[in-house]
């Protein structure tokens, strides 16, 4: 990571995922940073920092061999228009003028083109660094940090966020030394041609420039609270659509209406607030502006009048202030490029800064599997503050080898899912610990742990993609009947093969939806492909009816057969044939033994496979 | 973290891709003027006519005092300043009471044009998207089922967006066309040989402009699809983050999403040499035309057929005349964008509503209960009835279960009763009522409806139970929690009731979502329950506290279910079996299962749930009926 990380690191852990960050206040040291990052192109920042000083100098150079040129005019007037050789010579100097002020406006074209196309060559590059940063980073940041953090968050840093860093080397950096020069040298060139008109021409620029950089962070400020209420009002109608049955059934519209029509008044009122403050920044700089002429035409005027000054400076004078409108209210973008890049800025590297908590360990080796046997050694384990979770896991032990089976049952929060989370390190064992063949699983490389530990979740997340790309999601070399073979196995091939497109269709978001049940079986396809040693089922046939799961683990037995499982699972048809069953409640084991031995025991196993017995019982036991 | 990390990869997989893989939906560039949308758009702007024509006004005077600005600077040079006629202050001092009078008249129209603009639009759009979102409120649900969330806000946000931009940038691009007429027009009468010579490389920037807009435009979408195809990437990696890191897909996808962020960088390189390369063309030929100012009006000026002023008003006046060509072009584009965009809203707005209250609509303030269908025929397609001539009736008070393998018009029948679609033939009746003789809002209070998929709103959770009634207090609220039991569950969280539901209820259980949506539907308090059974399954202690809760809703009402447990078919007064659109078989469970019908074979199966018997076994029990 050549990113330059000043912050002290912070670990994932502790963080709490939400950043406030004071969008008023400048943090120079994030500021120093995107700078130094800008700065690892030397070479494009020079020449852009070249470009960029010819490009102002040229500019200053304008106005000068205009005033010439109306001089030389005026003075061709002036002198008795006699002779032919004043004329001569005359014409030849506005010709050497003109020639000179089209040289001047090219070579001013091509520095203030290579000036914006460094600048921002500079900016997409940094953004491109930074985007492989971030993606790197979320890929390596704990899941349990994930869970915290809000989804959209995320987006907005990767997006927005990169953007505002982006363009401070084109709108901050650079933009900062076209504008000190062409203001600080028109200013003096101004002065230079008559003190009190240079000062009456120049006085609009501080006026202009603060009351344009007020403006700016005033315009930022609603932006962001439009943005808020823009926001808020896509929820309403997203939810609204979504839930549009609901409000139906519900006969709900008048009041949905209402709701609309609220949040929208108070987002089209923040828009037109936005509109007026706009309006009234820009057309008071336009107006000041025009009057600071005003002043310099009369001003002026009344001194060629007195012989004090040329025609020929006076259009000087004006055409300085023409070329000095607009950049003195790009010093409003300039004041809010630096706010934006201070927020925007800091708000990404809060995310870089972050070190996982879950990581390779400094010595990790990868683990070297040899049986595939899992050992959970009296495992406890307490839920991290910030879930506002008081719940803990203790005294846990267990072994499973390769060919075993493990069921584990109980109520809902007795910590069933927490354990498949400890297994490939979602959360570190706060006690006792994990080991697969007699390794730790902390002293052992993640991508090792987790190559050798497939979970299936209760919820696939499917990628929008094909189904075979979904499949092989874990062993993207496999080849097609490989990928066949687990869809066999999990019971999804002949659904799969009847689509139009087969193994080509198209799942996903705006894909082709499938049922839960289905997205199961893609889950349990796609788990056993990448063949892992370790099997843990997470509740992931609930949506799967009994006989399809009784298939689908007829199918896995020559699968299962040397490798170490794990089903976690309220249905208790599920795991009725594992080796050993753990009953868990409040994060202890309770009951354990085989089946008929937890049958025999007549407690809460024995309970719990009562009450499941047959839906008939349930509507008994209510009544 | 360099830029080009040199991994050592064997050959890329075949399969593997980062980002979605679906083409995203292709710009339209429609045509820049479609008359249908431009009328449409007319409607929509009538209410605001005074403010357009105030604003359309102020752009005149605006531009017109725009142009008059040089025109005084060349006075001032001319009259009060030029030759060598000693001209007096008095002169001078007269334009430059008329310098500032134009100066203010200037700024007044300068404000009232953008904020009357800026405001209109404002309100424009605002009008549409409620126009559109309102609409959307009351088309059949026909419509809402085949149309996805996604693509309907586009439309509410994208859309109208492309709007607002066009909006914002069409009434300076008027002020933009005046001043570029206004500024040739003041040229040519200033002097025509100079004007027509300064003016020869307007064309030429026209040419260059004419060649470059389609590369440009191509490169700018090139960014723009690149830029969304690695957000997309992006965020395929916030939101599968578990199946990637699981997977330890890490080291792969990175390489994959560093081409897409390459091609970004690559393509937004492109689009910035595009907009730049225009900035020395510009500036050359701006050179150009004040060389040919200088050159050209200095001699006429030294031959005393053109005045001092002159020659400084065509200075200034360069200065600007590039700008109207610059926007002018690009708004363009924009105007193609905005009518694709129109077309897209107004297409919205003009979709069919088929159910609506008849005239004549009633809204009785009780009704008894009573649901009947009298030889109902419907579909969704022409030709394809879903529901064959259904006769049936459901006394007050009574609980029916609808059973039935998927597809025999279950979800379809309790639809109808609810009037979402109108039948093709005979009549529903709820409480002697047809529905089409009853409003829409009187058959929401009278018929509660419990959907197989809770779903909850981003609001507390008291507001969620009382969606139905805001009126309900909130004692009604508690005791309707507590009669489904919620209560408990509710009061363990922070904030109690008053806890915001994020994203549809995430941070709730389905099951508590489910009890959750109980309560909304013991609050209605309505005569008739209509409810589609949760098909999940969710664990035996969270069944139970389910079952509990649908017993305490169904005491006192009238109730239809699509019912997938096994205990609420049994527990029901009467059982309805569906099957292809027509009633099979009806009566009690024990009747039903003394006959030996479908029912009796599907009952048998002993599967937790109708909906869970593959396919074949149904087939089988299918078969029997037929042969029976």
């Amino acid at each position: 990571m050549a990113i330059d990380t000043r912050a002290p690191a912070r670990s994932d852990h502790a963080d709490g995922g939400t950043y406030r960050i004071d969008v008023s206040k400048v943090d120079t040291a994030v500021l120093r940073r995107i700078t130094a990052m800008a700065f690892r192109f030397p070479g494009r920042m020079a020449a852009g920092i070249t470009a960029t000083v010819a490009a102002a100098l040229m500019q200053l150079l304008v106005p000068q061999y205009l005033g010439q040129a109306v001089d030389q005019a005026q003075g061709l007037l002036a002198g008795a228009v006699s002779g032919r050789t004043d004329r001569d010579a005359a014409e030849a100097a506005l010709w050497t003028t003109a020639g000179l002020l089209l040289l001047v406006a090219v070579g001013r074209g091509l520095a203030t083109m290579a000036q914006n196309y460094l600048g921002e060559a500079v900016g997409h590059l940094i953004g491109f660094d930074l985007r492989m940063a971030y993606y790197r980073q979320l890929q390596r940041l704990s899941l349990s940090w994930h869970d915290r953090v809000h989804t959209g968050d995320l987006m907005t840093r990767g997006i927005l966020d990169i953007e505002g860093v982006r363009l401070w080397t084109d709108t901050g950096i650079l933009r900062m030394f076209y504008l000190s020069i062409l203001i600080g040298g028109g200013a003096f060139v101004l002065l230079g041609i008559d003190p009190v008109l240079g000062l009456v021409a120049l006085a609009f620029v501080p006026i202009v420039g603060v009351r344009a950089s007020f403006a700016r962070l005033k315009l930022r400020d609603t932006w962001l609270a439009l943005q808020d209420r823009m926001s808020a009002l896509t929820k309403i109608m997203e939810e609204n659509l979504g839930g549009i049955r609901v409000v139906r059934a519900f006969a709900a519209q008048d009041h949905e209406m209402a709701k609309f029509d609220q949040v929208s008044a108070a987002a089209l009122e923040t828009a037109s607030r936005r509109v007026r403050l706009f309006v009234l920044s820009t057309t008071q700089m336009t107006f000041v502006y025009f009057l600071a002429m005003a002043a310099t035409l009369w001003i002026g005027g009344t001194k060629v009048l007195s012989g004090t000054i040329t025609l020929g400076q006076l259009t000087e004078v004006l055409a300085f202030m023409l070329i000095l409108q607009m950049p003195v209210r790009q010093i409003g973008w300039m004041i809010n490029s630096i706010a934006r890049a201070s927020t925007c800025g800091g708000r990404l590297f809060n995310v870089l800064d972050l070190t996982p908590s879950i990581a390779d360990a400094p010595d990790a080796q990868p683990l070297v599997l040899d049986e595939g046997v899992v050992r959970f050694e009296d495992v406890g384990f307490r839920y991290p503050t910030w879930a506002g979770d008081s719940r803990t896991l203790s005294g846990i032990s267990f072994e499973i080898r390769p060919g075993r089976k493990i069921g584990i049952v109980g109520p809902p929060g007795a910590g069933k899912s927490t354990l498949a989370q400890l297994l490939n390190r979602y959360y570190d064992v706060g006690a006792g610990r994990i080991t697969i063949d007699g390794q730790d699983i902390r002293q052992v490389t993640l991508a090792s742990l987790r190559a050798a530990v497939a979970i299936v979740q209760q919820e696939a997340f499917l990628f929008t993609a094909s189904i075979d790309h979904n499949v092989a999601y874990g062993a993207p070399y496999a080849m097609r009947p490989d990928i066949e073979r687990s869809t066999q196995t999990a019971q999804l091939h002949s659904y799969v093969s009847g689509l139009p497109a087969s193994y080509q269709t198209l799942v996903g978001e705006r894909g082709v939806s499938l049922s839960g049940g289905q997205r199961q079986r893609l889950a349990i396809a796609r788990a056993i492909l990448p063949a892992a040693r370790v099997l843990v089922f997470d509740d992931s046939t609930a949506a799967i009816d009994a006989a399809t799961e009784r298939r689908i683990r007829d199918a896995l037995a020559h699968f299962t057969a040397d490798r170490a499982v794990i089903v976690i699972a309220h249905r208790l048809s599920s795991l009725i044939d594992a080796d050993e069953i753990l009953f868990l409640e409040d994060g202890r084991v309770v009951e354990r033994g085989d089946h008929n031995s937890l049958m025999a025991l007549g407690g809460r196993y024995r309970k719990l496979h009562d009450l499941q017995a047959g839906g008939g019982q349930v509507a008994d036991v209510t009544s | 973290m360099s830029a080009t990390p040199t991994r050592s990869t064997p050959p890329k997989p075949p399969l593997a891709v980062v980002g979605s893989q679906i083409e995203q939906d292709e710009e339209l560039f429609g045509r820049a003027f479609d008359r249908w949308v431009v009328v449409r758009f007319l409607s929509y702007i009538a209410p605001y006519r005074r403010r357009i024509a105030i604003g359309v006004a102020a752009v005149l005077v605006f531009t017109l005092s725009q142009l008059a600005i040089p025109l005084l600077v060349r006075a001032v040079f001319d009259d009060a300043l030029g030759g060598l006629a000693l001209a007096d202050g008095a002169v001078l001092r007269a334009i430059m009471v008329a310098f500032v009078a134009v100066v203010l008249v200037n700024y007044v129209a300068n404000h009232l044009m953008e904020t009357i603009v800026g405001e209109t639009a404002q309100n424009l759009l605002f009008d549409l998207r409620r126009a559109m979102y309102g609409h959307l409120q009351v088309v059949s649900l026909t419509f809402m089922d085949k149309t996805e969330v996604g693509r309907l806000m586009s439309r509410l946000q994208g859309d109208v967006y492309a709007l607002q931009e066009f909006l914002e940038s069409s009434i300076f691009a008027v002020g933009d066309l005046v001043l570029l007429f206004g500024i040739v027009t003041v040229l040519l009468w200033l002097d025509p040989v100079l004007g027509a010579l300064t003016l020869s490389v307007v064309p030429l920037l026209a040419l260059v402009r004419i060649v470059w807009l389609p590369r440009a435009r191509r490169a700018f979408m090139d960014a723009r699809e690149a830029s969304s195809a690695t957000n997309g990437a992006l965020a395929e990696n916030v939101h599968g983050i578990r199946a990637i890191q699981e997977l330890t897909r890490e080291p792969l996808n990175a390489d994959l999403f560093e081409e897409k962020a390459r091609r970004n960088l690559n393509t937004h390189l492109r689009a910035s040499a595009f907009t730049n390369v225009m900035i020395p063309i510009v500036d050359t030929l701006t050179g150009a035309a004040m060389a040919i100012i200088i050159v050209i009006g200095g001699a006429m000026v030294l031959n005393r057929e053109s005045d001092i002023g002159v020659m400084v008003a065509f200075l200034f006046y360069t200065q600007r005349f590039f700008d109207p060509i610059r926007s002018l072009t690009i708004q363009y584009s924009t105007m193609q964008r905005a009518m694709a965009a129109g077309q897209r809203i107004f297409e919205v707005i003009d979709v069919e509503v088929d159910v609506a209250d008849a005239t004549d609509a009633v809204d009785p303030a009780t009704i008894d209960g009573a649901i009947s269908f009298d030889h109902v025929t419907f579909g969704y397609e022409p030709g394809n009835p879903v529901l064959k001539d259904i006769s049936f009736a459901v006394a007050p008070g009574e609980t029916v279960a609808l059973v039935g393998p998927t597809g025999s018009g279950k979800t379809s029948t309790t639809a109808l009763a609810h009037r979402f679609y109108d039948v093709w033939s005979g009549a529903v009746r709820i409480g002697g009522y047809d529905v089409r003789e009853l409003t829409q809002a009187s058959l929401g209070r009278h018929i509660a409806m419990v959907l197989q998929e809770p779903f909850l709103f981003s609001a507390s959770i008291r507001d969620n139970i009382r969606f139905a009634k805001t009126a309900a207090s909130d004692a009604e609220v508690e005791a309707a929690a507590r009669a489904v039991g919620a209560d408990a569950f509710i009061r363990r969280l922070a904030d109690g009731y008053d806890t915001m539901l994020e994203q549809g209820g995430a941070n709730l259980s389905l099951g508590q979502r489910q009890l959750l949506s109980f309560a909304r539907a013991l609050v209605a308090d309505a005569k008739i329950l209509v409810l589609d059974e949760a098909t999940a399954s969710v664990d035996s202690y969270t069944e139970l506290e389910i079952q509990r809760a649908l017993k305490r809703l169904l005491t006192g009402r009238t109730a239809l279910i699509i019912a997938h447990r096994l205990a609420t078919i049994r527990d029901a007064d009467r059982i309805i079996v569906l099957q292809d659109g027509a009633i099979v078989e009806t009566g009690s469970h024990h009747a039903l299962m003394e006959k030996g019908g479908l029912y009796a074979r599907l009952y048998r199966m002993n599967y937790a749930s109708f909906d869970d018997i593959p396919a074949d076994e149904l087939a089988a029990a299918l078969d029997g009926g037929q042969r029976t």
